[in-house]
């Protein structure tokens, strides 16, 4: 298990070089550093020589991959890729382009993020998981097809379209919250309940479906029978011995996510105003700051990794059966 | 010939598709074992209602993927020919009566009148505000106010009965196909489907199919005297703009299917039967291309094409190219963010299968390595292609609507639905509220991706061997 | 039944999980949708929202309107306008009068006032500054008991626990004198700034290109670890003569210097602020002068996160100015000179939310939460009601809130330019003029002026905005080329017009008559927006009417930047705000030696004519006159016949403002306007209370729905529990 781990932590040095090189030419190639320059330096009255400097300050004024004019191994270090990717990997994402510093500013973003995806991640699990329940202990009675009807009803509405009415009801006719905004401590409560309760809801329709399925295929075999033939009672069977066998895809589906929390909703964090690194990256987007976008996609994967491995771990507590040699 | 065909890349893809369907179809029809389950998805009463509504939206997509090029007056005879550079459909040709009733700004479904009102001189110099009357619909009525209504009621049953009395002839041709193949009196068809006596419920999707275009019938001929869904900010029919948008989302939905499937399918089952090195490299691939957060992805690939578009202007000669491609492109890239997802989920199954006793047994046996891929891991593994599938293309047409808000959706001057949606979004804040946009929109694509859960639904009933006897 | 009341609890959790998440907020405030802290209820304090984050807050870096919000609050240069008085004027800051021009030729000698612009070599300004002017409390002034400066040799030690400026504990001011502005005019040619108006001002001020070559070259070679001290640098240009005078020399005559004066750009920083901010350890830390500025202002910075709120707090060193006494004969009906004379400012804090949709913002508004808003289009509808002359009024419910509308056209001009370097469109022959002409005639700015802007804005006759010198208005304003005068005013000119001109040009109906090919032109624009595909819909259909295909190429912003600069485009969409009120900063916008291509300027349709040139650099140094105005006349007059631009609009802008905020009235140039308004923060509290009842019954109507799903799966449950077994 040990050396397993240790596997698996090696392993990720080389995803996170391959993420390196594919954002490296996404961004690069797509953008020259002359454009960026232009962009960032304002559209009134710019100089040649004010872009010459602003990409030497960011040390962007050396050749994207190969410096011919380099000696030895200069000829690769010498170049934005090592330079930039180097800086990566020792977790230093330097300043943004605008010329703040991107690790302060994920420092001060995470927690907003957080704030808002950890309550919908928790309660979306328990209410998904609780309907699921339902669902599969009224099989095939009316409750269950017209459950399933209306997960897929639930399932066929847009987000948008659910923040925009949740917006429009709560936030504006009904006065119960703040339409948008963010505060900080026991203040910023009152603005998470709209964001957390419209992911929620959204979430309901796939995330029971989903579960439901899962319950029903346990439901379905023969220890279930088994346990039934006993005299259990349906209830006693289905939280003793359907979830606990449920756990396995529940948590391959759940583990995964947990560390990319951080990384916040692009959408919900964009409409309700809230200050957490899915705004940061959507502005970083519509702003072409390239610096930040570099760093993001970095941070995502490191922690995406990580939601892996740790799902690896959960695998073999769960279920005894399942090996790695 | 007065038009010259033009085929787009999603078109070729798209009948490639169709194609393929096709093969499958005729490649099953003489193999039992293939036959059976889609038998038992025949059965499915909810299934074979949302099957008639698909292939309705099937048959407006097909309709708006012939395009064609319309031949322009010559000057003189000798002129070589030419042909307008606008790009058209089949189904364009048939709403060109929408297309080209554009009014001013907003007016409401069925209004005689603009929404907003304007300041018009009358004829005795008086200035005054009213709501003037529309340029393309309700012209033919003298006194709108009262005579709308009647006039609505009268063309609608029209279209209904005209779309009903086609039905009728459908039907007809129907039981006389049923009453041959099955060498039964086609009276006793009649009976038979009128009680629902056979094993397909036809008298369902007789139904169904008779409500839909009885529907269109309605709403087509009403389209010609009135906006039916009203009209967008700039004036322009929403109704066209909705049923032009149905191709974008199926299109959507099924060709990032079609690019993502053989990857997905093939390296899922090798990672997790092979194990060792194989499972290292193509977990690496897919670990490396998943742990990119798929917005970033998406975001990327859109803003390269871009570029690439503003590099090679002369490539895309025609708006409806330059539009095609950054779909395609949309396509692909949602392809390249969405098949990990099912490639790690049949890894993971395959993983748990590897380790049952049949799997283990036949290894024993020797038998080869690709007999054990397709006889018995890739039929115990097609339920989750198929539900991933399903809960898939209706994912992928709710997230072109996120896309188009974040920027990086289809081109912003394409018809889709998440474009129609994005603008209602400005239109909810308007005071008296804009609304039919949004509710068009929503309405068409909520009908699709509830028609296409509903058949995944009954796909799933019959394909996963474990769900098929429930007590 | 005990299973079932297990049940039961568990799907009580999530419920009960809801019900405290609402709790706070029903203990908290009468008002549950307050987004503001309750203790902060009934406080002096201005509420506005940022759509963008300010990016740059140095004085010698910012230049964006969303970025001087606060700028114009803070710093404070030698002048200012005029805050009541129309057309705009400037006034002294801190300076103690207006600074007067002396003028000298080549050989040193003084001019007299009326010199020939043409003889004259160079222009100097003094300027004396008010003495007892003191900075804000900083910790770069601060200084320990010897009276050294206690924060200039920091070691990474002592910065282990400083994350924002609030951490230092000391903090300091001193007087303003005349050398921080010399300071200020040399860091614009600092090479790590990057100053936007280096490029201009370097042609201008004395020996500022030669400091700017300088400072480059001392960092090509790594001088001083990255800070220049520029105290020990001379700047001829830019001199000081005694402790509250200093000098500014400018090449030539350039009677527009004085606007200059009145930007943030010329506004003084202490040099001790750039030593404090060079030491090693506080970039890392985001403690720059961009973030952190420092001024003599009304106000300073208290709370700086451009991620949610930026906070702007009375200045405790400000020294008090009084509210102008004068001003437009409406004013004082509009009770805008209730205040003459009482000490400035009157709002303690001003809090700024991040807010990036508009529709929020709106709603907020309504709901009291933001004090003015100047909302975009679709909320209009709801606020605005346009009346038969044109002329904007509030729409009833608007009214019954006490809503109050201030309207104001814009200084800024949004215009499609041909690319003259264009085979197809540009160029001066007969052909392509008739062509553009047409095209001009063709596109209906009054329609989209009355579709996406709800009449917020006036078609342009020319390159001019009204409210700056040289505008006509009424019949002799008007573009011939496309208008015509018809009872009392303007009228386009009817389609069938456009078509002659277009088959005069030799595209009859749309169709090329030497190729037979319909014609196409391609439209650069940068959309992004959920409105923008309708705007390119009405783009194609104006283009449609005279059967030309246009073809939208949708590009970034950058991309955009690089094809103007490579004059590749054709047709393409922008726009222009003024710097300051004078017909220079619009007419340059078309001097041919200012052209994108080649010269790198922001004459971005290339479009280049002798005699306007000519014109041009006669009207540059000419007083505001009846001369000036024919120079102007005669320029505007070649521009329309060529039509380089299809001329575009002019946006009005509407301010909307709460009952309780007064002393507002908009203006296009100053941007230190906090300081002149007030909030009555009692009967916004009152008024708020009064809007947003919190509406419950959704809630109870919501459980009550929870607990009527359930019944019948209880009822079930037992049903199957006692029925199953026999």
């Amino acid at each position: 298990m040990t050396a397993y781990l240790v596997r698996r932590l090696l392993y990720a040095i080389p995803i996170l070089i391959g993420v390196n090189l594919i954002t490296f030419t996404l961004f690069f190639v797509v953008n020259t550093p002359d454009d960026m320059a232009h962009l960032h330096l304002g559209v009134k009255h710019v100089t040649p020589e004010a872009i010459v400097n602003w990409k030497r300050e960011r040390g962007y004024d050396q050749p994207l991959v190969y410096n011919a004019g380099g000696e030895g191994i200069a000829k690769l270090t010498e170049t934005i890729l090592f330079n930039k990717s180097i800086s990566l990997f020792a977790f230093r994402f330097g300043a943004s382009d605008t010329g703040r510093d991107i690790g302060y500013d994920i420092r001060q973003r995470m927690w907003p993020s957080l704030a808002i995806a950890l309550p919908t991640f928790l309660v979306g699990i328990l209410v998904n998981i609780t309907f699921a329940m339902l669902l599969a202990f009224f099989r095939a009675t009316y409750i269950d097809v017209w459950g399933v009807v209306l997960c897929v009803i639930m399932m066929s509405i847009s987000t948008l379209f659910y923040i925009i009415a949740g917006q429009y009801l709560i936030g504006k006719l009904w006065h119960l919250v703040p339409i948008s905004g963010y505060d900080t401590g026991v203040d910023a409560i009152k603005f998470l309940v709209l964001p957390v309760l419209i992911g929620v809801v959204h979430g309901i329709g796939s995330g029971t479906r989903w579960y439901r399925t899962i319950f029903l295929e346990e439901i379905n075999k023969d220890y279930v029978r088994t346990a039934r033939a006993k005299g259990l009672s349906e209830l006693r069977v289905l939280f003793r011995h359907v979830l606990q066998n449920a756990l396995i895809p529940i948590l391959t589906g759940a583990v995964v996510v947990i560390p990319s929390l951080f990384m916040g909703s692009l959408i919900m964090e964009a409409f309700f105003g809230i200050p957490g690194l899915g705004s940061y990256t959507i502005n970083a987007i519509n702003q072409q700051d390239f610096a930040v976008v570099r760093a993001m996609v970095f941070l995502g994967a490191v922690l995406y990794i990580l939601g892996l491995i740790m799902t690896d771990i959960a695998y073999t507590l769960a279920d005894p059966r399942v090996r790695f040699e | 010939m007065p038009f010259t065909p033009v085929v787009l890349t999603t078109d070729a893809l798209l009948f490639l598709l169709l194609a393929a369907a096709g093969g499958y179809a005729w490649y099953a029809r003489r193999r039992e074992h293939l036959r059976a389950p889609w038998r038992q998805v025949a059965r499915s009463r909810l299934g074979m209602m949302a099957a008639v509504v698909l292939c309705a939206y099937l048959l407006v997509g097909i309709a708006d993927s012939f395009h064609l090029r319309l031949r322009i007056a010559q000057p003189d005879a000798q002129a070589a020919v030419r042909y307008s550079p606008e790009v058209l459909s089949l189904l364009d040709l048939a709403t060109g009566h929408l297309r080209d009733a554009v009014e001013k700004t907003y007016s409401a479904p069925f209004a005689a009148t603009l929404y907003v009102r304007e300041t018009v001189t009358t004829p005795d110099g008086t200035v005054a505000r009213v709501y003037p009357r529309l340029r393309h619909a309700a012209t033919h009525l003298d006194d709108p106010e009262r005579q709308r209504l009647g006039d609505v009621l009268a063309t609608a049953a029209t279209g209904a009965l005209q779309g009903i009395a086609l039905w009728a002839l459908a039907v007809a041709l129907l039981l006389y196909g049923l009453a041959r193949s099955g060498r039964a009196r086609w009276r006793t068809v009649l009976r038979q489907v009128a009680r629902d006596e056979l094993a397909v419920p036809w008298r369902l999707m007789l139904i169904t199919a008779g409500v839909l275009i009885a529907g269109a019938f309605m709403l087509a001929n009403l389209s010609f005297t009135y906006h039916v869904f009203g009209t967008d900010k700039v004036g322009q029919d929403v109704f066209y703009q909705t049923v032009k948008s149905i191709r974008t989302g199926l299109l959507i939905g099924t060709l990032t299917t079609l690019v993502m499937l053989p990857f997905a399918v093939l390296l899922g089952l090798v990672a997790g039967y092979f194990g060792r090195w194989v499972d290292d490299l193509i977990q690496y691939l897919y670990t490396t291309l998943n742990s990119i957060p798929g917005v970033l992805l998406i975001a990327a690939g859109i803003l390269s094409l871009q570029v690439y578009m503003a590099n090679h202007p002369q490539r895309f000669e025609s708006f409806a190219e330059s539009a095609d491609l950054r779909l395609l492109f949309l396509c692909l890239i949602l392809g390249v963010t969405s098949w990990t997802g099912l490639c790690r989920l049949l890894r993971g199954e395959t993983l748990k299968l590897r380790e049952l006793e049949y799997v283990q047994a036949a290894t024993a046996f020797g038998v080869r390595h690709l007999g054990i891929l397709t006889r018995h891991l890739l039929p115990n593994v097609m339920h989750v292609v198929f539900i991933t599938v399903a809960l898939d293309f209706s994912g992928l047409v709710l997230a072109e609507a996120v896309l188009s808000y974040v920027g990086i959706g289809v081109d912003p001057s394409m018809n889709s639905w998440g474009n129609m949606i994005n603008q209602a979004r400005l239109e909810m804040a308007r005071e008296p509220v804009v609304w039919w946009s949004l509710l068009a929109a929503f309405t068409f694509m909520f009908a699709l991706v509830l028609a296409a859960n509903l058949l995944a639904d009954a796909i799933r009933d019959a394909f996963d061997p474990r769900l098929r006897s429930v007590p | 039944m005990q299973q079932s009341l297990a049940m039961r609890t568990r799907l009580g959790v999530p419920l009960i999980c809801a019900a405290l998440m609402l709790l706070p907020a029903i203990v908290n405030a009468s008002a549950w949708n307050n987004p503001y802290p309750r203790r902060d209820e009934g406080r002096n304090i201005l509420y506005s929202a940022f759509a963008e984050r300010p990016n740059h807050l140095d004085p010698a870096r910012s230049y964006s309107t969303n970025e001087s919000v606060f700028t114009g609050q803070i710093y404070e240069p030698p002048l200012q306008y005029h805050y009541l008085k129309r057309p705009y004027e400037l006034v002294p800051l801190t300076a103690e009068e207006m600074p007067r021009a002396t003028y000298y030729d080549a050989a040193g000698r003084r001019l007299p006032a009326d010199a020939d612009a043409a003889a004259i070599a160079h222009t100097v300004y003094e300027i004396r500054v008010r003495p007892g002017i003191r900075y804000q409390p900083h910790p770069a002034l601060a200084r320990d008991e010897s009276g050294a400066l206690r924060y200039a040799r920091m070691s990474p030690e002592d910065l282990a626990e400083i994350f924002t400026l609030a951490d230092f504990a000391a903090t300091g001011t001193r007087e303003l004198v005349a050398a921080d502005y010399v300071h200020q005019i040399k860091r614009l040619a600092h090479p790590q700034l990057h100053s936007p108006i280096l490029g201009v001002m370097r042609k201008y001020i004395v020996g500022l290109d030669a400091l700017s070559a300088t400072l480059e070259q001392a960092l090509a070679q790594g001088a001083g670890d990255g800070f220049l001290d520029l105290e020990r640098l001379d700047l001829a240009g830019a001199r000081v003569v005694d402790r509250y005078r200093y000098r500014i020399e400018v090449n030539g005559k350039y009677p527009q210097m004085l606007y200059w004066l009145a930007m943030p750009f010329f506004a003084p920083v202490p040099p001790e602020a750039d030593r404090f901010y060079a030491q090693p350890g506080m970039a890392a830390r985001n403690l720059s002068l961009d973030w952190y500025p420092i001024g003599t202002g009304p106000y300073l910075l208290a709370v700086n996160n451009p991620n949610r709120q930026m906070v702007l707090a009375r200045n405790p060193n400000f020294r008090g100015e009084p509210y102008p006494s004068a001003g437009q004969p409406e004013d004082a009906a509009r009770g805008l000179l209730a205040d003459a004379g009482r000490t400035m400012p009157f709002i303690d804090r001003a809090v700024y939310s991040l807010e990036t949709e508009d529709i929020p913002y709106w709603n907020k508004f309504l709901q009291g939460y933001y004090d003015s808003s100047g909302v975009q289009s679709d909320s209009f509808d709801q606020a605005i009601r346009v009346s038969g002359g044109g002329d904007a009024t509030l729409t009833d419910e608007m009214r019954a809130q006490g809503i109050r509308l201030l309207t104001a056209v814009a200084t800024s001009v949004f215009y499609v330019g041909f690319n003259m370097l264009d085979a197809v469109v540009g160029g001066q022959a007969e052909r392509a003029r008739k062509l553009r002409h047409a095209i001009a005639i063709a596109v209906d700015y009054e329609e989209y002026i009355s579709i996406f802007l709800n009449e917020r804005g006036v078609p342009a006759q020319g390159p001019v905005p009204p409210g700056i010198f040289g505008h006509r208005e009424g019949r002799l304003g008007i573009n011939p080329y496309v208008y015509d005068w018809v009872d009392g005013g303007p009228r386009r000119k009817p389609i069938a017009s456009a078509h002659r001109l277009l088959a005069e040009a030799g595209y009859p109906d749309g169709i090329d008559s030497r190729t037979g090919q319909p014609l196409s032109l391609y439209f650069d624009v940068t959309a992004s927006g959920p409105d923008d595909k309708a705007r390119l819909d009405w783009w194609r259909k104006q283009f449609r009417k005279l059967g030309i295909r246009l073809v939208v190429r949708n590009t970034l912003y950058n991309r955009f930047q690089e094809k103007m600069r490579k004059g590749t485009a054709q047709l393409f969409l922008w726009g222009w705000g003024a710097d300051y009120p004078d017909p220079e900063n619009f007419l340059f916008l078309l001097d041919g030696r200012n052209s994108k291509v080649g010269a790198g300027g922001v004459n971005a349709a290339n479009y280049d004519d002798p005699e306007f040139n000519r014109l041009f650099d006669r009207m540059k140094h000419m007083d505001n006159g009846p001369a000036r105005q024919q120079t102007i006349d005669a320029m505007i007059e070649i521009v329309q016949r060529d039509a380089p631009w299809l001329w575009g609009l002019h946006p009005k802008q509407f301010g909307l403002y709460h009952q309780w905020h007064s002393n507002t009235k908009p203006h296009q140039m100053a941007n230190n306007t906090l300081k002149y308004q007030r909030v009555d923060a009692d009967l916004r509290s009152r008024l708020r209370a009064q809007w947003n009842p919190p509406r419950l019954w959704p809630l109870w109507v919501g459980g009550l729905v929870l607990v009527g799903g359930l019944v019948p799966g209880a009822w079930s449950y037992w049903r199957k529990e006692h029925l199953a077994q026999p």
